[in-house]
């Protein structure tokens, strides 16, 4: 079989979004806002025949609806694809239901508390100045690739207990799973692929050595019958660790940067009031919010109102939801401030992100100490900023200048 | 000074997002997962109510009943 054989034709422009969205059009790569902001004007409830037939929630109001209603929305394809392949490489508890969702999800939980992070928190400050250290007498930098994609990678290495330097086969794999895998199956299940054999010599040299770090917790822990994990079990919340714990907060990380090198007031307003990081934080989430995730219609139900039929998949917009007005005053602009903020950026319901904490941790972290070191930048204008497609969304090449403008 | 406000963290709502613990570390805590419950008998001293008020607005469930005596 050649290469291409599982490559879908490329998608036909969008004319008409309201009745024929697509999440991967350049588009709305580039600039969902407006779109997003046409489809709630439409309808809580959107659909387009593609992706084999696909909703989308366009309000806060619809997309929490979706999140708590785990009867009619299975989480068991978590990603909106051209395919459906049988389902065959799991990653609990992402892609699991109840009643299996809760004890795989317990398991994961006490390694990610916000007291955890704060044990973990020295070593990212450390892994953010060794990356600025290699850029900063440069004067400038493409932040996404020097930077942003960095800070989760080492971070999550070293919470599993796996060589830092690794960390180019990871991003490679996840480009593979979240950015190609929506039109290339064979890029996906080859990213599965060598990502599961990867875990599984690290598996293979714990049970002649155990260690300390994730792997080893996974390895170690039992179900409530008292029986150790599947080997399968472990290896699927490994991958899903890596998949979820690294181009998310590279795109949270990479928007915020790009927020603030664009707006000076707001750059200039966190070098002088640091206390302002937390709720800034949480207002660049809510802003720029990187995930989207998916589900399967299981039965057929309303969702605010509008009739949503089983065999459609769901593409469940947290970003969207986040600039709904009627949930947010001035929903469409960052207030920097900004003191009630019930985002949804890490989801609503049983699914709510498991690194939620751990992201937050390095978010402030990365912006804190790029704060400290370069408290003025700006976009380069001879460089050009790109968005990753699909899933999660942020900036993959960020250019930026150091120092005042002149 | 006991003021007038009694939280109390929904434990069916609660999923652990932790904003109640950020916002108001003296009035909420976790437990082993991370999951919220309120500090005590969930009384607000007077000086803390903005906090108590804070959090409940900011949590994304919804979990938290703020109410007065």
């Amino acid at each position: 079989m050649s290469d291409s054989a599982s490559i879908m034709p490329e998608h036909p422009p969008v004319t008409d979004w309201v009745n024929d969205f697509d999440h991967t059009d350049p588009t709305w790569t580039e600039n969902p806002f407006p779109i997003w902001e046409q489809l709630r004007a439409a309808s809580p409830v959107v659909h387009t025949e593609r992706f084999l037939g696909c909703y989308m929630p366009t309000t806060y109001q619809a997309v929490k609806e979706i999140a708590y209603d785990t009867e009619h929305f299975s989480s068991r394809r978590v990603i909106v694809r051209d395919i459906r392949p049988e389902i065959t490489a799991r990653a609990p508890p992402i892609t699991s239901d109840p009643p299996e969702h809760k004890p795989a999800k317990q398991l994961l939980l006490p390694p990610f508390t916000p007291d955890a992070m704060k044990k973990l928190e020295p070593r990212v400050r450390a892994i953010c100045n060794e990356l600025i250290d290699e850029f900063i007498a440069d004067g400038k930098c493409d932040a996404a690739a020097r930077y942003t994609k960095h800070v989760p990678v080492r971070a999550i290495a070293h919470m599993l207990g796996i060589p830092e330097k690794d960390g180019d086969h990871f991003i490679k794999w996840i480009h593979g799973i979240l950015e190609l895998g929506i039109k290339d199956d064979n890029a996906l299940m080859e990213a599965v692929r060598e990502m599961t054999g990867y875990f599984a010599a690290h598996l293979e040299q714990r049970k002649q050595n155990p260690t300390d770090d994730l792997i080893s917790t996974l390895m170690k822990a039992r179900d409530k019958d008292g029986n150790p994990l599947a080997d399968e079990h472990v290896l699927g919340s490994l991958r899903l660790l890596l998949i979820a714990g690294i181009d998310t907060t590279w795109s949270a990380i990479g928007s915020s940067l790009w927020h603030l090198a664009k707006t000076p007031d707001d750059r200039e307003r966190l070098v002088k009031e640091p206390e302002l990081m937390p709720l800034a934080v949480e207002e660049l989430l809510r802003a720029y919010s990187p995930v989207t995730m998916a589900r399967e219609v299981m039965k057929e139900t309303t969702v605010s109102g509008c009739p949503v039929k089983s065999g459609n998949m769901v593409l469940l917009s947290f970003p969207a939801a986040n600039r709904d007005p009627a949930m947010f005053t001035d929903a469409d602009k960052v207030v920097i401030d900004r003191k009630e903020n019930r985002h949804a950026a890490f989801g609503l319901g049983i699914h709510r992100c498991v690194g939620s904490n751990l992201a937050r941790m390095e978010m402030t972290v990365a912006i804190e100490e790029w704060l400290k070191r370069i408290p003025d930048f700006r976009l380069d204008p001879a460089g050009k900023v790109t968005w990753s497609e699909g899933t999660v969304r942020g900036p993959r090449q960020l250019p930026m200048l150091f120092g005042k403008a002149s | 000074m006991a003021g007038k406000l009694k939280i109390r963290v929904d434990q069916d709502k609660c999923q652990g997002h932790a904003r109640c613990k950020s916002l108001a570390p003296e009035l909420f805590d976790l437990d082993e997962f991370g999951n919220a419950h309120e500090v005590g008998d969930g009384s607000v001293p007077e000086h803390l109510e903005d906090k108590a008020w804070l959090a409940q607005s900011n949590c994304p469930e919804i979990a938290i009943d703020v109410t007065e005596e």
